[in-house]
C-alpha cells in the first residue's frame, strides 16, 4: 500500500509543480526525477485533477503513470471501443494494467466492469455486444493475475449513454467500458 | 405500494388488474376532485395521455354506419363513441354520418336509407337502466344490402365501464366483418422516458387508461406479457446490471427470475407460461437458456462460440426462433425447444434481429438492416419470403397484436421515441405517441379471457 501512498504522492506533486499534463516525450523515470527538491515537506496532498493516463499523443508510453486516488484506484476508468470492436486498443492497455495491479495487491478489492454500445441497432442486441466490450477488459485483468471472483462483467446495451447525441462523436463517447469499485455500485 | 425489495429508486402500484375499481365509487365531481387531488401527489407526467393517429389506412375499408343508441345520453360519456373510434383507428372501417338521432335497439332499420348513404352495415343499440346504478347495453348489427342481423348482444354494464363495453362491441361487430377476432378490449404495455426516469406502463389499446407497473431511475426494457396476461416479465437496470424479474399485475408483486453474475436478458414466455427463455453471460458469453417463471430449474439451451440472443418460442412451443452472430453478423436461426439442431432462417442481407412469431406461427415478424435504415419486416414460414412494412429508419421491437392483424413497434420521429402500428400487410398505419416523452419498448398483450 505504501508504494501507492508514494506514487500518489508523486503525481500530486508533479500535477502541482507543474500546469500541463504529462509530456509524452518524458522518458521513463523521468517524471519523478522532476520532483523539485525540498519541496516534499510542503506538500499536505492536494486532490488530483485527472490527468488521462495513456492519451492520444501516449502511444509509446508504456512508462506512462496512471493517476491514481488516495486508495490508490486509478481514477480514470473508461476504455473506449472503436465501431463494431471488442479489442482493447494499445492506448488503453495501461490503464488496463493500472487497475490490474491495484486489484492483485489488494485481493479483497473488486469491480464491476460496465459494456456499452452506441445507440444503433436493437436494445437486446447491442446488451450482448456491450458484454463483449465488458468481458474483454474481464479476461485482460485476469490475465495480469486478478482473481475471477474479482470481477463482474456486465452489460448496459446503449441503455445509459454518456452523451445522448446522435453523431458519430457521441457514438464513439458511448462505445467504453467503465471500471467500478466497490461503493459505486 | 413500496416492494422492500426494490431499492429507493423504483416503486410499483399494485392492484392494475380490474382498473374500473378507480370509477365505481364516485360520481362525476368527486371524481374530478380526486383526480385534482392524485395530480398533486403523484408527479404531473403520470397523466400524460398517449394519443394514437392513423396515418395509412386499408385499401377496401368497410362503409359502417353506428347510430347513437337510444338512452345513452343518460351516461357522462357515449359508449358509441368508442365504437367509432375504435373501429375507425383500425384503418379497416369508414364511418358513415348518422346524425344525432338516437335508434333503439330493436328498431327496423330504414335499409333504403342507409343504403344510399353508402353504408354495408349498421350499428344500432339501448341502453336501459337496471337497479344498482347499472346499465343493459342491447346492441345489433345489420347487414344492410342483405337486411339481416349478422349479431344480437346485450351486456350489463356499470357507469364506469362504458369504454370496455364500447370495446366488446367494436370486438363484435369487428369479428362479424372481418372473420378474425377484434382487440379492442386488450391491453398494451411500453416504457415511457422523461429526463432520468423510466416507467412501465400499461394502457388499454386505444392508450386510454395507462397505469404505472414501475417507475425507475434507471432502464427498463424489454417487457413480455405472460400468456394468460396476469404477468409481465421485463428486465431492470436498477442494480446497475440486467436482472429479469416477473411482475404480477394483479398484485403488484414481483420477483427476480434471473440475477446470475453477469447480465441477464431478453426474457421469452413459453406457451405454458411456466418457463422462460432468456440470455444469460454467467458462463462467458451471450447463450440461451430456459428457467422457470419462479427462478428455478435453470437448463442451457445450446451453446456457441457467438453471441445468441432475442429467443422468440413459436405459438406451438416446438421451436424457439434466435437472433446469433455465428455466422459473423446478426442473423435469425431457430432450434427445437428441448434443443438440437439450430437451423438458420434469414439469408437476405447482413443484420436481421429481434425474430417474433405470429400468433398463428404462419409468419414471423422482425428487424432488417436496409442500407443503414432498420425496418419491420414480415416473412412468410411457408414461402420463406420477406416484405418490408415500413420506410422509417429506426424500427425496433415489434410485436404482433394477439389476432395476428396489426404489429406495434417501436419507432423514432424527429428524435423522439413513439410507438407506431402496421398491418401484415404493410397498408394500415398506425402512429402512438405521448407529449414530451420518449416512448418504446412495447409490447401487445393477449386476448382477455372471458
Amino acid at each position: 500500500m505504501n508504494k501507492f501512498v508514494a506514487a500518489a504522492l508523486a503525481a500530486a506533486l508533479i500535477a502541482g509543480c507543474s500546469s500541463s499534463p504529462i509530456s509524452p516525450a518524458a522518458s521513463g523515470g523521468a517524471a519523478v526525477e522532476e520532483r523539485a527538491p525540498g519541496s516534499a515537506e510542503s506538500v499536505r496532498v492536494p486532490p488530483v485533477a485527472p490527468v488521462a493516463a495513456g492519451g492520444a499523443g501516449d502511444a509509446a508510453g508504456a512508462q506512462a503513470v496512471a493517476v491514481r486516488d488516495l486508495r490508490g484506484v486509478p481514477v480514470e476508468r473508461s476504455i473506449y471501443f472503436d465501431y463494431d470492436s471488442f479489442v482493447i486498443k494499445d492506448q488503453f492497455k495501461p490503464l488496463v494494467e493500472a487497475h490490474a495491479r491495484f486489484l492483485v495487491a489488494n485481493p479483497r478489492a473488486k469491480i464491476l466492469i460496465q459494456g456499452n454500445t452506441d445507440e444503433r441497432g436493437s436494445r437486446e442486441y447491442n446488451v450482448a455486444l456491450g458484454q463483449k466490450r465488458a468481458d474483454v477488459v474481464k479476461k485482460a485483468v485476469m490475465l495480469m493475475g486478478v482473481r475471477e471472483d474479482q470481477v463482474e462483467s456486465v452489460s448496459l446495451g446503449e441503455e445509459k449513454p454518456r452523451n445522448a447525441g446522435r453523431d458519430d462523436a457521441a457514438w464513439a463517447e458511448n462505445r467504453r467500458s467503465d471500471v467500478l469499485y466497490s461503493g459505486e455500485y | 405500494m413500496k416492494n422492500a425489495a426494490a431499492n429507493d429508486f423504483s416503486y410499483i402500484i399494485a392492484g392494475m388488474k380490474n382498473p374500473s375499481f378507480r370509477f365505481n365509487m364516485s360520481p362525476p365531481i368527486l371524481r374530478a376532485v380526486l383526480a385534482l387531488v392524485a395530480v398533486l401527489f403523484f408527479l404531473p407526467h403520470a397523466f400524460a395521455q398517449m394519443s394514437i393517429e392513423i396515418t395509412g389506412a386499408g385499401a377496401n375499408r368497410i362503409p359502417i354506419a353506428i347510430a347513437n343508441f337510444e338512452g345513452e345520453s343518460a351516461l357522462p360519456a357515449a359508449v358509441t363513441n368508442v365504437v367509432r373510434s375504435d373501429l375507425e383507428r383500425s384503418g379497416l372501417f369508414k364511418l358513415v354520418e348518422t346524425g344525432n338521432a338516437p335508434i333503439s335497439e330493436g328498431a327496423p332499420p330504414n335499409f333504403g336509407d342507409w343504403k344510399s348513404r353508402g353504408a354495408d352495415a349498421l350499428v344500432t343499440g339501448s341502453l336501459l337502466a337496471q337497479p344498482g346504478g347499472r346499465f343493459e347495453v342491447r346492441f345489433r348489427l345489420h347487414d344492410v344490402q342483405k337486411q339481416t342481423v349478422l349479431a344480437r348482444v346485450s351486456y350489463l354494464m356499470t357507469v364506469g365501464q362504458h369504454r370496455a363495453t364500447g370495446h366488446r362491441i367494436a370486438d363484435v361487430v369487428y369479428e362479424k366483418l372481418m372473420g378474425e377476432p377484434g382487440v379492442f378490449s386488450t391491453r398494451i404495455a411500453y416504457v415511457v422516458k422523461t429526463p432520468g426516469r423510466y416507467e412501465l406502463q400499461i394502457a388499454d389499446a386505444d392508450g386510454m387508461n395507462a397505469q404505472t407497473a414501475l417507475a425507475s431511475r434507471e432502464p427498463i426494457i424489454s417487457p413480455m406479457w405472460s400468456p394468460d396476461g396476469s404477468r409481465l416479465s421485463y428486465v431492470s437496470f436498477e442494480a446497475k446490471k440486467p436482472v429479469i424479474y416477473v411482475h404480477s399485475l394483479a398484485t403488484g408483486q414481483r420477483h427476480v427470475a434471473a440475477n446470475f453474475k453477469g447480465s441477464n436478458s431478453a426474457p421469452a414466455w413459453a406457451p405454458d407460461g411456466r418457463r422462460l427463455a432468456v440470455v444469460l453471460t454467467k458462463d462467458g458469453g451471450s447463450q440461451l437458456y430456459i428457467v422457470n417463471a419462479d427462478g428455478s430449474g435453470l437448463q442451457r439451451l445450446g451453446s456457441s462460440n457467438a453471441i445468441d440472443t432475442e429467443p422468440n418460442f413459436s405459438p406451438d412451443g416446438q421451436w424457439i426462433y434466435f437472433t446469433s452472430d455465428r455466422g459473423g453478423v446478426p442473423q435469425i436461426y431457430r432450434v427445437p425447444s428441448t434443443g438440437g439442431e439450430v437451423q438458420r432462417i434469414t439469408f437476405e442481407g447482413s443484420y436481421n434481429v429481434t425474430p417474433r412469431l405470429s400468433p398463428n406461427g404462419k409468419s414471423m415478424a422482425y428487424v432488417s438492416r436496409n442500407s443503414g435504415r432498420f425496418q419491420v419486416t414480415i416473412m412468410d414460414m411457408a414461402s420463406r419470403q420477406s416484405q418490408i412494412l415500413t420506410d422509417s429508419a429506426k424500427d425496433e421491437s415489434p410485436s404482433f397484436a394477439p389476432n395476428g392483424r396489426m404489429i406495434l413497434f417501436a419507432s423514432d420521429v424527429g428524435g423522439r421515441g413513439v410507438l407506431a402500428a402496421v398491418s401484415s400487410d404493410g397498408r394500415v398505419k398506425q402512429r402512438l405517441s405521448i407529449q414530451a416523452a420518449d416512448v418504446r419498448e412495447p409490447a401487445w398483450g393477449p386476448m382477455p379471457k372471458n
